[in-house]
């Protein structure tokens, strides 16, 4: 053994600085809505449009972690990782609407607004259960899951890689959005789901539901870090990033590489859909624009920005990004296009591994 | 392993878009036996052991290992049968350390979920230690594959194709850019591992396969030119016509 510092251990000691700083990072959260219920008076106080901001922003890191999941560690570039987030979010959105009852503008007891205005005489077979909080949890991460299972299997069984797969996914969501957008499917068309009135026995427009969402939201981020953290840290997340940079190779090591790329897109998805789910109380609607294939990419951006193939760069990313976006979209509206744009595109050029890199770069 | 299993090829040809890189290949590996399969550049070598290890499908032919027919599986299956690969160009993984590398080539349970529950125990270490001291990696278990030289790339894939344990060993070009005495020392390495295993390597280097003193197959344009010991192949007019002769 060398007397200098290896730069393995180099590594695992800015890994571990960075996992202080995100560590860090979840406490401030955390206090965010504790400081909101200090006096508008108070320096210290946190506005309620910051609050909620956050909380989005915290359900597009569990995002962003998924994504990176598929993309940095196992090598899939999905480009509709967003159809899983939008179903988590429809899920949801179904147990949200059967919650409102006979508060809906018609006054049905058991059809939404929508049902009534379309004539429905009884809710259609699919949305039987989602009455039941536990049932619509289990339908926010079986759908997502499901779709993920079938679109892999087909694909990585036949050896779909690369940009193909990227363009399949981006047909998926694609073509999730316009059947969405299709008023007999019984998904609300174009308006989707909104006029939401409480969840599990609380009011959504109240300041606590907000901060019970804000935190549950934390807690589902923290949570799906570690799950991340303990499968990338495995064996398991070795042979994902063996397969990402040489699949064919796994495959000679007697790996069946499809049933890997299979576990780790399925979880992916399971866990956008929990982001997803935990976003549509948060901000009171869900329409089949969240299946906008524009939505994907964005993902896609937040985690080229952090830094693939680093959890805490998934992270990074999403908070970045969507700040970035929050304040140019209220200072120079026109522009966040070309800037998201013009992200990507210097990201890919001048910092292949992101923010993290970076940081890591200076570490060294 | 039981007895040890035969690896038989009979008729195989392969056709790459009109051009046979093998013709009516036939060939028998008897268990624990070390074959050398010389032959010059383009004479099909390589396509070889792609037929063997799932990578290519025969446009004709029968490969059997034992009683299995090869043609009909995929690379995981036939590796997990028990056939190892070094490849001509090595290739690693590149982001992971030598010992990751070496882990996970060691033979153990390959699904998602194994992987996921998997713990390095005293025998694993061991044996992965044993192996690197063997390739002589020792000082370099934690340095990432990428920033080995190719000597040492070669010796990594030596040392992931035994922690495979496998059956059959194909070793394609394996002294390439190496020095004399570790060509010696893969040398007296494959030695000793044949017996126990069946051993398939192709070399350009003559002297490499006289060290290893076993059966020679030359072959020439996708099938066998000649078979026999160093000395009768390199006493065979034919082969001194095309290859040696050059
Ligand atoms: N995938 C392929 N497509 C087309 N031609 C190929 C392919 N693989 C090999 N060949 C050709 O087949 C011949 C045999 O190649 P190879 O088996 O690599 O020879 P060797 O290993 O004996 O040098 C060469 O002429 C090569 O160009
Ligand atoms: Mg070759």
């Amino acid at each position: 053994m060398s007397l200098a510092m290896s730069p393995i251990a180099a590594d695992a000691r800015l890994r571990l600085g960075l996992r202080a700083g995100l560590a860090i990072f979840v406490l401030l959260l955390g206090i965010m809505p504790l400081l909101n219920l200090l006096p508008v008076t108070n320096p210290l106080h946190v506005s309620d449009f910051l609050v909620s901001i956050t909380g989005k922003w915290i359900c597009y890191a569990i995002l962003a972690l998924s994504l990176d999941l598929a993309w940095g560690y196992a090598g899939i570039l999905s480009l509709g990782h967003g159809a899983f987030f939008a179903l988590g979010g429809y899920a949801m959105g179904m147990h949200l609407m059967r919650m409102i009852g006979p508060r809906g503008v018609y006054g049905h007891p058991v059809l939404p607004d929508f049902m009534v205005f379309l004539g429905y005489q009884e809710l259609p077979w699919y949305w039987l259960g989602f009455g039941s909080f536990p049932f619509a949890m289990l339908m926010v991460v079986l759908v997502p899951g499901a779709l993920a299972l079938i679109v892999g299997f087909l694909s990585f069984r036949s050896r779909i890689t690369g940009v193909y797969l990227s363009i399949l996914t981006q047909a998926m969501t694609f073509a999730l959005m316009l059947a969405f957008f299709r008023n007999d499917m019984g998904f609300g068309g174009n308006n989707g789901f909104t006029d939401f009135k409480e969840l599990l026995g609380f009011a959504l427009n109240t300041s606590g539901a907000r901060a019970g969402l804000f935190y549950a939201s934390l807690i589902a981020l923290v949570l799906s870090f570690l799950i991340c953290l303990r499968l990338t840290r495995s064996k398991y997340g070795r042979v994902l990033t063996a397969i990402r940079d040489a699949e064919s190779r796994v495959r000679f090591l007697g790996y069946n590489t499809t049933s890997h790329k299979l576990f780790a897109f399925v979880l992916s998805a399971m866990l956008a859909g929990v982001a997803g789910a935990l976003y549509v109380p948060q901000v009171g609607i869900i329409n089949p624009g969240e299946f906008s294939p524009a939505n994907s990419i964005e993902a896609v951006i937040w985690v080229a920005v952090g830094g693939r193939g680093t959890l805490v760069g998934a992270v990074l990313g999403a908070f970045t990004v969507n700040g970035l976006k929050t304040w140019l979209t209220s200072a120079a509206p026109d522009l966040w296009l070309f800037v998201l744009g013009g992200l990507f595109v210097a990201v890919t050029l001048f910092l292949p591994k992101g923010l993290i890199g970076l940081i890591k770069g200076r570490g060294r | 392993m039981s007895e040890g299993r035969r690896l038989y090829l009979d008729g195989v040809s392969v056709v790459f878009d009109g051009f046979r890189a093998l013709n009516n290949l036939s060939l028998i590996v008897e268990p624990g036996e070390l074959r050398s399969v010389i032959g010059p550049n383009g004479a099909g070598k390589t396509t070889m052991m792609d037929v063997i290890t799932g990578k290519t499908r025969p446009t004709a032919g029968k490969v059997l290992f034992g009683e299995t027919d090869l043609t009909r599986m995929d690379e995981a299956g036939i590796a997990n049968l028990g056939i190892g690969r070094k490849f001509q160009k090595p290739t690693m993984f590149d982001a992971l350390t030598v010992f990751e590398n070496l882990e996970l080539a060691l033979k153990a349970p390959r699904g998602p979920i194994a992987c996921l529950r998997w713990k390095l125990n005293g025998e694993a270490r061991t044996r992965i230690e044993q192996t690197m001291a063997e390739i002589g990696l020792t000082e370099r278990a934690q340095d990432l594959a990428g920033i080995l030289s190719h000597g040492q790339r070669q010796w990594l894939e030596i040392g992931m194709l035994l922690m495979q344990d496998p059956e059959l060993l194909l070793v394609d070009e394996p002294v390439a850019g190496m020095t004399d005495s570790e060509t010696e020392h893969t040398a007296a390495l494959l030695v000793r591992i044949a017996g126990k295993r069946s051993v398939v390597v192709v070399e350009h280097d003559l002297e490499f396969v006289r060290a290893l003193g076993r059966r020679v197959t030359v072959l020439c344009d996708g099938s066998v030119l000649s078979e026999g010991s160093i000395d009768h192949v390199q006493n065979d007019q034919r082969v001194i016509e095309v290859y040696l002769g050059r």
